[in-house]
């Protein structure tokens, strides 16, 4: 019998926990952007085309790049101390952020 | 520059590694680790993924496919940004189950078999002979630039001894700080330092460079951008296939490359290392790929034509004139080699000791395996493999003739090494995972990725005959290695890629699916994969008391030197509350002890080890039950207590309520005692007196007819007092009469308003009522009724403080009751007091005022109660306010 989770949490437990949600996403935003460039690069049919998207698109990567790094670092700072709370076991491992 | 010149400085740089890595070593022998564990260390130990294939490889790549380079870091980047998906689970596992390598990590998680250990291990040591020969392969193109670059033009110096030489350097390097001792945790403090330093050595190498070209070559960013877009290598065009698949396979290979995970989960990482890697990693990837596209396109434009774009770096400078860049640029690249050959060969070699050569030697020579020094064994297994993998890259790099472009090379070892990725994901998230199954899928993937991907790259007629190309293995027309399953036309790294990975994971599914985990498999998926439920309790398997201490204690001296191991044991039983270095061989502690062996020679021999002094190979399932069982009635005992602590809180919160009532009611009752013996004795004291004036005679006939009429009214009421409390007690009897008949309200209403009109006449009261809705015909006892309704209606005339006191009686009928309420706008009854009005010689004030003994209301509950009916007080209406209802049709009473 798994012992009973809160079902609401207090404010701050409650930004931790969106936080490690975000931490969660953040990989699949960053795929979504950098996969992007397959829609607009398989237009390029001549040369000329496909040449002149050359430096857009490593203008375009890099700056994609920056960005997930300054997100990630935003995040790595609310998570650094997170792992004190997490190994403490009578606190919230209930449902949703234990896997 | 003259080459010696070039060897000298090549030798000073690898002394002052050398140096680095001694001190390191020091300061934590004597336990000053500190900030050798910070998490920068950490970060920039992560950067041997920043091999000389990025150093040297990605300019070249850049030359010929322009962008598409960048897909190498981009997959990491995602994997370390999302670092609370995957890395922070294995990097928890590893510190947990002490992993010494990713073929361990795999062996433990399967029921720390040894198969699936000697399998990852082949699979890890076959795709990384290649990438140790492409790096040994760099440094000696490396040499060979500088010494072509001459103009003495001295020889060309002997590319193959060059090779011996580094490799013969990195060997012992490796072997000196790699296997210095036999640690319980596989640390390498001064490799993982002298690995920082050189990861500062190469970005600084490969910024300059690309800062040289951007605004010493060329003219500015600006500049760089317009010749990008001339440049030829701007004709390349994005394939989709190309870019998903080398996204996906280097995301699995910054997992599952030997050298990625020893630096990241084997060398101790944390959480807090983690988090400041997820993003100071891909900043550092960032960095490097930087300006590898401007040194191609430079280099394209100024290089004469045929120049090998993969030695970019080095030429550029070089025919630039800037002899000092060239040399640092060259340092760089030398750094990118060393630490990677470093630390692959430390990682692999651990590989083949604790998994083929320990396993093989415990099989061969028990006697032997159980008594002698197991730690000699250990490292010279390790020292001798780390020279035969270093062999192998070199033979390889002799083979091969080092003609193959460094990124082709290097995208084949990537794709082998990401073949244990389905088994290691499944491991770490799904309990359902078997060994079978992992057997089946590695075996399978790895199977296709040779067959489809390395094969093939040495072309044809070499590995594989030119028939097999055009017509299949055996002529079967669907096994063609790049187009299997008839399927052709695409990219052989795609096509590769994608049926591995098709093929792998199937295989590991079904076979998992169909088959059955053993004991020591299913506790170890248990413990992976809730790695963050448990505190590493969970049940451990070894039976109690079956070891011997004594001989626990010899084997693990003889795996973790003496001293280590008595002071082991020494806590352990202090800790027990014994004296001595024997403690008792727990459960608990036998487990613990086979995870600390196993941080030394793997999990799968540490378990076989253990399984020799305890008697038994495994635990049973029944065992497993057992325990499960155990823990599963304590879990259901403590709900039980749980619920019992409940209920009692229940009853005893219920007793304290009755019990506050009945403080309540016995603190009215003395108040009702005094007042009804004070009631009584006032009419007594005065018929006594004037009874007693009456009895002396003498008076006028006046004052007698005065006196007897006062002894007249108090008798009277006494009579009334008492006719009250016998009418309660026959009310609460239920032994009441009832006269049941047929009734209109609104004649009993007014019959009570007029009675209650005596009590306090001084007071003029608004009476509003609602006589169209008295108009009501009940089947009730009328006079019953308006004792009732008097008592209500003179309690309000008595209490109701208001100057201008209104009474509002209104009459509602619903669902066959009536309701009649007298509400006053008075100030109401108080919340706590509303409990107990209704009770006997309840009376809220000591107001004489009130007059009565206080059972008026109680009277009208029993009333109430015996029509049918009832009387409520309903809060909240502004001023007191009593609800009577009552039935429409009353029945008499059962009895």
């Amino acid at each position: 019998m798994a012992r009973r989770a809160p079902l609401f949490l207090k404010r701050r437990s409650y930004r931790q926990r969106r936080l490690r949600d975000a931490a969660r996403l953040l990989p699949i935003l960053g795929a979504f952007l950098v996969l992007l460039p397959i829609l607009w690069s398989g237009q390029g049919a001549t040369p000329d085309a496909a040449g002149a998207g050359t430096a857009f698109d490593g203008i375009y990567l890099f700056t994609v790049w920056l960005g997930l790094v300054a997100a990630a670092a935003v995040l790595a700072r609310g998570l650094a101390h997170d792992s004190g709370l997490e190994s403490e076991p009578a606190n919230d491992t209930g449902g949703d952020d234990a896997h | 520059m003259p080459f010696n010149l070039l060897v000298l400085f090549c030798l000073c740089y690898v002394a002052m590694l050398f140096m680095v890595a001694f001190l390191a070593e020091r300061r934590a022998a004597v336990g000053r680790i500190g900030w050798l564990r910070s998490p920068v260390i950490y970060t920039l130990s992560l950067s041997i993924y920043c091999t000389a294939w990025t150093f040297y490889g990605a300019v070249g790549y850049a030359a010929r496919s322009g962008l598409e380079f960048v897909t190498i870091y981009l997959g990491p980047t995602l994997v370390f940004v999302g670092w609370w998906w995957v890395l922070r689970k294995l990097v928890r596992i590893g510190r947990q189950q002490r992993v010494t390598s990713i073929a361990d990590l795999i062996s433990s998680r399967f029921g720390k078999s040894n198969i699936l250990g000697v399998v990852v291990t082949l699979i890890a040591v076959i795709a990384a002979t290649p990438y140790i020969a492409l790096q040994l392969q760099s440094v000696t193109l490396s040499f060979a630039v500088f010494a072509s670059g001459t103009p003495e033009g001295w020889a060309l110096p002997n590319r193959d001894a060059t090779a011996i030489w580094v490799a013969g350097g990195l060997a012992l390097f490796t072997i000196i700080f790699g296997t210095r001792n036999l640690d319980a945790k596989e640390q390498h403090h001064g490799v993982v330092l002298a690995i920082a330093v050189e990861a500062v050595v190469k970005l600084v190498a490969l910024l300059a460079v690309g800062a040289f070209v951007v605004w010493g070559v060329a003219d500015g960013v600006q500049d760089v951008f317009a010749r990008i877009e001339a440049s030829p290598s701007a004709d390349w065009v994005l394939k989709p296939d190309r870019w998903f698949g080398m996204i996906a396979v280097s995301a699995a290979a910054v997992i599952c490359l030997p050298r990625m995970f020893h630096v990241m989960v084997v060398e101790g990482g944390e959480d807090r290392h983690l988090a400041l890697a997820s993003w100071a990693f891909p900043a550092y990837l960032l960095l490097m790929s930087l300006f590898i596209v401007p040194i191609a396109v430079i280099g394209l434009e100024r290089m004469p034509a045929g120049s090998n774009p993969d030695m970019f770096v080095l030429t550029l400078p070089l025919a630039e004139g800037q002899g000092g860049l060239a040399m640092l640029a060259f340092l760089g690249g030398f750094s990118s080699a060393t630490s990677m050959v470093i630390v692959e060969s430390i990682a692999l070699a651990t590989m083949v000791s604790n998994h083929i050569v320990m396993p093989l030697w415990l099989r061969l020579a028990p006697k032997a395996a159980m008594t002698g020094d197991v730690r000699r064994i250990v490292l010279l297994a390790r020292r001798l493999s780390i020279i035969g993998v270093l062999c192998l890259g070199y033979f390889y790099y002799r083979l091969s003739g080092g003609s193959a472009a460094l990124a082709a090379m290097g995208l084949i070892a990537f794709a082998g090494m990401a073949q244990v990725l389905p088994v290691l994901l499944g491991g770490i998230f799904w309990r359902g995972a078997t060994k079978a199954g992992a057997v089946a899928g590695l075996v399978t993937g790895f199977v296709v990725w040779a067959y489809t991907l390395l094969l093939p790259f040495f072309g044809p007629g070499t590995a594989l005959p030119q028939a097999v190309f055009d017509y299949g293995l055996f002529g079967i027309g669907w096994l063609r290695p790049q187009a299997l399953f008839g399927i052709g036309g695409m990219d052989p790294l795609v096509h590769a890629l994608f049926w591995s990975a098709a093929l792998n994971t199937a295989a590991f599914c079904i076979g998992s699916l169909l088959t059955f985990p053993g004991p020591v498999e299913r506790m170890q998926g248990a413990a992976f994969v809730n790695v963050f439920d448990t505190d590493g309790a969970g049940p451990q398997g070894w039976a109690r008391g079956r070891a011997e201490p004594e001989a626990l204690l010899v084997t693990a001296q003889r795996i973790l030197g003496e001293e280590p191991a008595l002071s082991l044991f020494e806590a352990e039983a202090r800790a027990q509350g014994k004296a001595g270095y024997l403690p008792d061989a727990t459960p608990d502690f036998v487990a613990g002890l086979e995870r600390r062996l196993a941080g030394s020679v793997g999990a799968a021999t540490a378990h076989a080890m253990i399984s020799q002094i305890v008697g038994r190979a495994m635990v049973s399932v029944e065992d497993l039950m057992a325990v499960a069982n155990e823990t599963a009635q304590i879990m259901e005992y403590s709900a039980e207590l749980e619920a019992q602590r409940e209920e009692l809180t229940r009853t005893a919160g219920a007793l304290r309520e009755a019990n506050e009532k009945l403080k309540q009611l016995s603190v009215q009752k003395d108040a009702f005692l005094s007042q009804i013996s004070h009631e009584l004795r006032t009419p007594m004291t005065s018929i006594r007196a004037f009874s007693e004036i009456l009895t002396e005679g003498d008076l006028p006939p006046e004052l007698v007819a005065n006196y007897g009429r006062i002894i007249h009214d108090e008798a009277i009421r006494l009579t009334r007092l008492l006719d009250d409390l016998l009418d309660l007690s026959v009310l609460e009897n239920g032994s009441v009469q009832l006269n049941l008949s047929l009734v209109n309200l609104q004649p009993l209403l007014d019959r009570a308003l007029a009675s209650a009109s005596h009590t306090r006449p001084e007071r003029s009261f608004t009476v509003l009522r609602d006589l169209p809705a008295e108009n009501l015909f009940l089947r009730t006892d009328g006079d019953r009724l308006v004792q009732v309704f008097i008592n209500l209606i003179s309690n309000a005339r008595k209490y109701c403080e208001a100057d201008e006191p209104v009474l509002k009686i209104s009459v509602r009928q619903r669902a066959g009751r009536v309701h009649v309420d007298f509400t006053d706008n008075g100030s109401g009854i108080a919340k706590h007091n509303q409990a107990i009005i209704f009770e006997k010689f309840a009376r809220l004030t000591d107001q004489s005022r009130a007059g009565g003994a206080g059972l008026g209301l109680a009277i009208c509950r029993e009333v109430m109660a015996n029509l049918g009916g009832q009387v409520t007080y309903l809060p909240g209406r502004g001023g007191a306010s009593f609800r009577v209802t009552l039935p429409l049709r009353a029945q008499k009473p059962a009895a």
